[in-house]
């Protein structure tokens, strides 16, 4: 066992974990934090996508002992102060989901795209969101989030 | 700028209103099964066979029982003690839970860890040592009837050979005379490969069984909870009132999550023999590999026609692989599904369809995938023959599908394999599809890039779906007949609670039927919750499958909201001191005839209904109902599909440019939640058509198991989606709605292949099968043979 510190949505966790154990079974089996799902064991569906420092990462190939020191943010993370972040509030009202599982993950990843550039093109969202899969939505409507949510980046 | 363009062309009493389930979702607060953490639960997880047939000769998992961390180890040996070592399918036949004689797919279970941690439980797997006698696979369905072959299923006394059915439909003698007289015939092979539905969420379970209280306890990945629990109850001897079955937040389903599979059999022993909650949550390999796969049928289309372009008459001949047991989950009469379904949306004289059913040393399943029970497979087969038909007559395909489509008058229509359609207009669907599409502007486009040698393709398909299974004397799974229930309680401050019998997996029924009361009772749906998805809290029925939750649970919440109105009009004249019949209601409200003053909405009754008011004789207080729905009939929805792609020839490249989609679902009570599922479908025929097939080789092995060969479609793949919609209710479902979960998957992937086809036209390519991966179009262009079920050229 390696004793592990990190902070994960502003709040520091120290915990004993296996070297192998990955992120995602960390932060959803230690932490309890169950908004990041795991969808494929091979990096290819980003349902586990979190951000690690300022990055996002696919938490189901990240070892937990690898974010020791690091901050991890989860969908958990996302709204501050009780105020939804603008992605949350597009992806409702652009009905960018439909049964929930790849959701956290498309936003956290929407959230970076927008940080970075704020006023993506949709070949943008796109490419930006190519590394994940949802099988409801054909896309269309998480696209349309993204772009309405980087028009109202003020807040809905 | 992604955008759609709509033509709805009817005034609809309902809205796109954002959908309830969402503010959870978006926090990341969804509750799924793998989500749901129990004290002192353990972990299962599941030993599997690398081989796809051998005989077992020993299992030892002594080592595995000596791990620190293992609570139990469960064989095919300590289940055949509790004679659960098989279990029924849904389609009588049986399954190996875990195996005890041979294990005949790659993949099948075959042992149960259950430990205290889920890395532990993996571990453990290792040490199990299974002697394995290897046997011939049977891996071609196309040898599965030959002499030689293995018997898969010597399982059954005095089988000796892989035959499971043959089944046909429609009138042979009349379509071969049609055949024998015709001007023009055209045929060709077409396979519809092996798929998977490949939710995001795989499947998986926690079993609690209380032994003191006899009561089990489970929050299961299923489509059909109510189904599963009388199951369980049919082989686990728990009776069916002690078993509770929560189906809660499910990431996607497409029919993955319809049967049962060993593991949640194995889960439920588990919890027995431990005294502990056990979970287990399959991974991606174990979902792809041993789940319910969809499709496999190795289709012969032969289609005849006159010279001038009139369609007379269709045959078909299909070869279908059910794998390792006959797993399929369709209406019991029906072996082949709805695949009889196959003369389309078009006026012949005659059709015939025979199927062969096989079984293979490949997992089991087969109807699956949004498939509308096979009418997948029949859509694609007719609408690649009318291509194939075009072609030969040196006709537009458009003109020709309109030239043969249905015409409004022939509604209620009887199919020549006897379907009897309920409503539709045909053509007015493919004349918005090509407005919407400018499809002359797109031929012109083609002819001018094919000057260029550039190779652009335009594909239509056109579909009609049967949904809603379905009518009792008809239509059963496991001797249940098909019906769904809905219960609608009224509360005294007339909020409503409404529980139905299916659940969802994405489809926002939460909103969707909140909306379908809330207009027949004039309340807000705000003020209207829906229960769904536990066993415990609603009525019986079958669940969400087969695009049957609208067209059925969703008539039975309109004929209980009705009759809470009934009962609503008697207390509200009670109330108001008036006759009954003196009541209309008009504005969400009863209101006494000529005089709109005197009113009452729900909200007032629902208080009078439960106050002391002295009520009429015969009229029991409160404001509740519970109705049972079983359809008359299918429903009927259509569509038109117009694919723009350009293919690459040198790199065999395709590139989806545009898509548009034109449905017909009858009356729709979320225009919003109708075009996401519509988006979700057309995604799913360009994964099929370009991307997606479960593939083996020639010892058995999988070459789909995980998401890095089976592909899926990712927003690269698809383009913006350009939706259209007519509106041609059902004249038999209460609110004229029918369905749409499956629509947009069942019609797109011809679309997608006839527009491909079109771009290789002047390589005279006339066919070529899914999945057109870059090598496969490139092998069309060479005039090489591509097989899409085996890994052999």
């Amino acid at each position: 066992m390696m004793r592990l510190t990190l902070t994960v949505n502003g709040t520091e966790y120290s915990r004993d974990v296996e070297p192998r154990l990955l992120l995602i079974h960390f932060l959803r089996d230690d932490l309890g934090l169950t908004g990041s799902h795991w969808g494929c064991d091979t990096s290819n569906c980003g349902a586990c996508v979190v951000w690690l420092d300022e990055t996002p990462v696919k938490s189901c190939t990240v070892l937990a002992v690898m974010a020791a020191g690091r901050r991890v943010r989860t969908v958990e993370g996302l709204a501050s102060g009780g105020e939804l972040d603008p992605v949350q509030h597009a992806f409702a009202k652009c009905h960018g989901l439909q049964c929930g599982f790849c959701t956290p993950g498309m936003i956290l990843t929407a959230r970076w795209l927008l940080d970075h550039n704020p006023s993506p093109t949709e070949a943008e969202v796109r490419e930006a969101i190519s590394g994940q899969i949802c099988r409801c939505t054909g896309y269309e409507n998480i696209v349309r989030a993204v772009l309405w949510a980087a028009q109202n980046a003020g807040g809905a | 700028m992604t955008g759609q363009r709509h033509a709805h062309d009817s005034a609809s009493p309902y809205a796109s209103l954002p959908r309830k389930e969402d503010a959870r979702f978006i926090r990341g607060q969804g509750t799924f099964v793998d989500d749901i953490t129990l004290p002192g639960m353990m972990h299962g997880t599941i030993l599997r066979s690398p081989l796809a047939h051998a005989r077992i000769r020993s299992i030892d998992v002594t080592a595995a029982l000596a791990h620190p961390q293992v609570e139990a180890v469960l064989t095919g040996a300590d289940l055949a003690e509790r004679g659960l070592a098989w279990m029924p399918t849904l389609t009588g036949d049986v399954q190996a839970v875990l195996a005890t004689d041979k294990v005949r797919f790659q993949g099948q279970e075959i042992a149960f860890v259950v430990a205290r941690d889920r890395y532990a439980a993996r571990d453990a797997l290792e040490l199990i040592a299974v002697d394995y006698e290897p046997l011939p696979p049977v891996i071609d369905a196309r040898t599965a009837l030959e002499p030689h072959a293995s018997v898969v299923r010597d399982d059954v006394p005095g089988r000796t050979n892989n035959h499971i059915f043959d089944w046909t439909a429609g009138d042979k003698t009349a379509t071969d005379a049609v055949f024998a007289t015709a001007e023009v015939r055209v045929g060709s092979d077409v396979m519809y490969p092996r798929s998977h539905p490949a939710p995001l969420e795989t499947c998986g379970i926690v079993a609690d069984y209380d032994a003191v209280a006899g009561r089990l306890a489970l929050w299961s990945t299923t489509q059909a909870p109510h189904a599963h629990r009388t199951m369980y109850a049919m082989v686990t001897g728990v009776p069916e009132h002690k078993i509770r079955i929560v189906s809660p937040d499910l990431g996607g389903g497409f029919g993955n999550k319809v049967p049962v599979y060993p593991g949640y059999l194995c889960t439920i022993v588990a919890s027995m023999v431990t005294g502990r909650p056990v979970k287990w949550t399959e991974d991606r390999s174990e979902n792809l590999m041993s789940t319910t796969f969809a499709r496999d049928y190795h289709m012969h289309g032969e289609i005849a026609a006159t010279r001038d372009g009139r369609i007379l008459g269709l045959r078909a001949r299909v070869l279908a692989d059910h794998g390792a047991f006959n797993a399929t989950a369709q209406p019991t009469k029906y072996p082949a599904g709805f695949f009889h379904i196959f003369t389309g949306s078009y006026d012949l004289r005659a059709a015939f369809c025979e199927v062969t059913g096989v079984y293979t040393n490949k997992a089991p399943g087969g109807v699956a995938y949004s498939c509308s029970f096979r009418i997948t497979e029949a859509v694609y087969l007719v609408e690649r023959l009318v291509d194939m038909l075009a072609s030969e007559l040196g006709m537009d395909p458009a003109e020709l599908r309109m030239r043969n489509l249905l015409r409004p008058e022939q509604f209620p229509y009887t199919c020549p394999t006897g379907w009897q359609y309920d409503s539709g207009d045909y053509p007015r669907a493919l004349s918005l599809a090509m407005e919407l599409a400018g499809y002359e502007d797109l031929r012109r486009e083609q002819a001018e890039r094919r000057a260029r040698g550039e190779y652009m393709g335009i594909g239509l398909s056109f579909f009609t779906e049967g949904v809603g299974a379905g009518p009792r004397e008809d239509m059963d799974i496991l001797g249940l007949g098909m019906a769904d229930g809905a219960d609608l309680r009224v509360h005294p401050t007339g909020k409503a609670v409404l529980s139905v019998s299916v659940q969802t997996q994405g489809q926002g029924h939460e909103t969707t039927f909140a909306q379908i009361v809330a207009h027949e009772l004039g309340l807000s749906p705000d003020d209207v919750e829906v229960v769904h998805g536990d066993t415990d809290r609603t009525p019986f029925g079958l669940g969400t499958y087969g695009s049957r939750s609208t067209p059925v649970s969703g008539a039975a919440a309109v004929i209980a909201a009705r009759k809470v109105r009934d009962r609503a009009r008697l207390i509200a004249a009670a109330r108001l001191e008036v006759a009954a019949d003196d009541l209309e209601w008009a504005e969400g409200k009863w209101r006494v005839r000529g005089d709109p003053e005197q009113a009452l909405g729900i909200a007032e009754i629902a208080m009078a209904a439960h106050s002391s008011l002295a009520l009429p004789s015969g009229v029991e207080g409160h404001l509740d109902a519970s109705a049972v729905y079983n359809p008359p009939n299918l429903t009927f929805p259509f569509g038109a599909y117009i694919c723009v792609t350009d293919v690459d020839p040198l790199t065999g490249v395709v590139k989806v440019r545009r898509f548009i989609a034109v449905d017909d679902c009858g009356v729709r009570i979320n225009p919003m939640i109708v075009e996401g599922q519509v988006h979700r479908g057309l995604a799913d025929g360009i994964g099929m058509a370009l991307m997606q097939a479960i593939v083996f080789d020639e010892a058995g092995n999988c070459l789909g198991g995980s998401f890095m060969d089976y592909l899926l479609p990712t927003a690269m793949e698809c383009p913006a989606f350009e939706l259209g919609a007519t509106v041609t209710p059902s004249p038999h479902h209460p609110i004229g709605a029918k369905g749409v979960g499956e629509s947009a998957t069942v019609g797109s992937p011809a679309a997608v292949v006839n527009s491909v086809i079109d771009a290789l036209a002047p390589f005279g390519v006339r066919h070529a099968d899914m999945p057109l991966t870059p090598a496969n179009v490139w092998c069309a262009i060479q005039g090489r043979q591509v097989r899409s079920d085996l890994a052999i050229q």
